[in-house]
């Protein structure tokens, strides 16, 4: 049932010799550069035309010279380490459990059928709704954050093992069986290689959302860390300095993604 | 009947589901009367239940429904109207589709509900914050489904259509369209969980509208078994939201 609901993203094509590809790619390369670059004047233009409300819409050069000294101060630098540290426990602890759920409900069919739709039918509901609650039970601190992380990202970590338990060629399984390998060689040299794949896909999906539960978390309730920073200066209708907060937020968010799937090889799996 | 077989019916996951979150509840209940969970931190479940008949009939909960299902019903409509264009557009247009068919993929994943603080500013703080929100959520799915849904049609339709002599708009309408329908929900719901989702994360958010913002109020209240008797009202609406959409989506689905 999680099949119909996966959002297929386009594959990167497979490419020949290096020129036939710059040749093929050239037209696609223009209408890129094209679309930004009208993007781009599109924005200035009603930057400079005051249209909207002033600095609703900043200009590109005022935005640019914000990235600049954002990224040019120390307390940035020290906010965003605050809201990693948050992401990086929020993600253990959630990515943690949802791996044992994900391995105890994978590997027993009854398990499966008694919880899993619990968490199949609890994964899409908006997890910031539980904020309140994780303020009651860890402080208006780091600890809320992290807890909010770790909930956001236990719901796709655990359906995706679970998902990858299942999806194990039992051949493979038979082949551990026979050279008598015991329950830990089996989960090591067996079910965790085995079922790489879906499980680096759901520490993905599990990073973005914890990125996600704790920065809405920040910007709800906190006193440090980069939503902190974001609401902030909406507060001082700071304008350029938010988007230029939203701009590298976007790019370490991307980068990081990109990161988790390169450090589990998820690109060499996909090329066998 | 022995024990692998009482294991193998139908009834007995269900009732171990069911059972094992009523032990739960049963246990939490007793652990906060022994004193071992603060019953200022985490309320009797034996509150919450009566808290459910409070917040529907003090709290107007059927008027902050209707106003979610509005602002949610809106955002869907847009998603679909402009996703399902966007779609058809990349699909006709190869190299606009090769151009920009990566960025919307980015889109679907960039996190970004973050950007509400500048839907803030542009839209103020109304349901059309809300509602754009959602639309920004929700629309990546269905643009990308409905490329996958029409470039997916099957080639020997495309030929049927061309050896009936099919005009362009007829190919379309009899062909491509319903053959790539079922995809095309399959984005068109996507987009409405992201767009739901977006909705009450939001009206929590900023304090405004109507689910989201009634499990605010009532935690800034302190009134512990509203707040836990409302996050169960939003997740049960989203449950309900998620079943229905998951049964049209089969309903849809050819039969292979």
């Amino acid at each position: 049932m999680a099949e119909a609901g996966r959002l297929n993203l386009p594959a990167v094509p497979k490419v020949g010799t290096k020129s036939r590809a710059l040749m093929r790619a050239e037209p696609v390369t223009v209408v890129r550069a094209a679309i930004i670059v009208f993007i781009l004047l599109f924005w200035e233009v009603i930057a400079q035309s005051g249209l909207l409300y002033r600095d609703v819409v900043p200009s590109l050069l005022a935005i640019g010279a914000a990235i600049v000294k954002l990224l040019s101060t120390s307390d940035y630098y020290w906010n965003l380490g605050v809201t990693a540290g948050e992401v990086g426990i929020g993600l253990a602890v959630g990515g943690l459990s949802g791996l044992l759920i994900g391995l105890a409900l994978g590997g027993n069919r009854v398990l499966s059928k008694s919880f899993e739709p619990y968490l199949y039918y609890l994964g899409p509901t908006p997890k910031i709704i539980f904020f309140p609650v994780m303020i009651m039970w860890f402080g208006v601190g780091p600890g809320s954050k992290i807890a909010m992380g770790a909930i956001s990202c236990f719901f796709p970590i655990a359906l995706s093992t679970a998902a990858g338990m299942r999806q194990i060629d039992k051949v493979l399984i038979r082949v551990g069986q026979s050279f008598r390998a015991n329950a830990w060689q089996m989960a090591t040299k067996i079910y965790l290689p085995a079922m790489r794949h879906p499980t680096i896909n759901g520490v993905r999906l599990g990073l973005g959302v914890a990125i996600i539960g704790t920065l809405l978390a920040e910007t709800k309730l906190s006193n440090r860390g980069v939503g902190f920073l974001i609401i902030q200066a909406y507060s001082l209708f700071d304008m350029p300095r938010m988007y230029a907060m939203l701009i590298v937020l976007f790019v370490v968010a991307i980068g990081a993604n990109a990161l988790v799937g390169r450090l589990g090889g998820l690109s060499a799996i996909r090329q066998r | 009947m022995g024990v692998a077989a009482v294991t193998r019916t139908r009834i007995f996951p269900l009732a171990l589901g069911i059972g094992a979150l009523a032990a739960a509840i049963l246990s939490v209940e007793a652990l906060i009367r022994i004193g071992v969970i603060n019953r200022f931190i985490v309320p009797l479940p034996s509150q919450i239940v009566p808290a459910f008949e409070r917040v529907i009939v003090e709290e107007d909960i059927i008027e902050r429904f209707r106003l979610t299902f509005f602002e949610a019903f809106t955002a869907g409509a847009m998603i679909t109207v402009v996703g399902v264009s966007l779609g058809l557009l990349l699909f006709r247009v190869n190299i606009l589709r090769q151009a920009t068919e990566t960025w919307v993929a980015a889109m679907a994943s960039a996190p970004t509900v973050l950007m509400y603080p500048l839907f803030l500013v542009i839209f103020g703080r109304s349901a059309w914050t809300i509602i754009m929100m959602g639309f920004a959520a929700g629309l990546p799915p269905v643009i990308l489904k409905t490329i996958e849904g029409l470039a997916g049609t099957r080639r020997v339709l495309i030929n049927v259509g061309r050896s009936f002599k099919l005009t362009g708009a007829q190919l379309f309408t009899k062909i491509l369209f319903p053959a790539a329908l079922p995809t095309i929900f399959v984005g068109i719901r996507l987009g409405l969980i992201f767009t739901l989702i977006n909705v009450v994360g939001v009206e929590f958010l900023i304090n405004f509208g109507g689910l989201g913002q009634l499990i605010n109020d009532l935690a800034e209240r302190y009134d512990l078994p509203g707040t836990y008797a409302a996050i169960c009202f939003v997740i049960l609406v989203s449950v309900c939201f998620f079943v229905l959409t998951e049964w049209i989506e089969r309903w849809l689905r050819p039969v292979d």
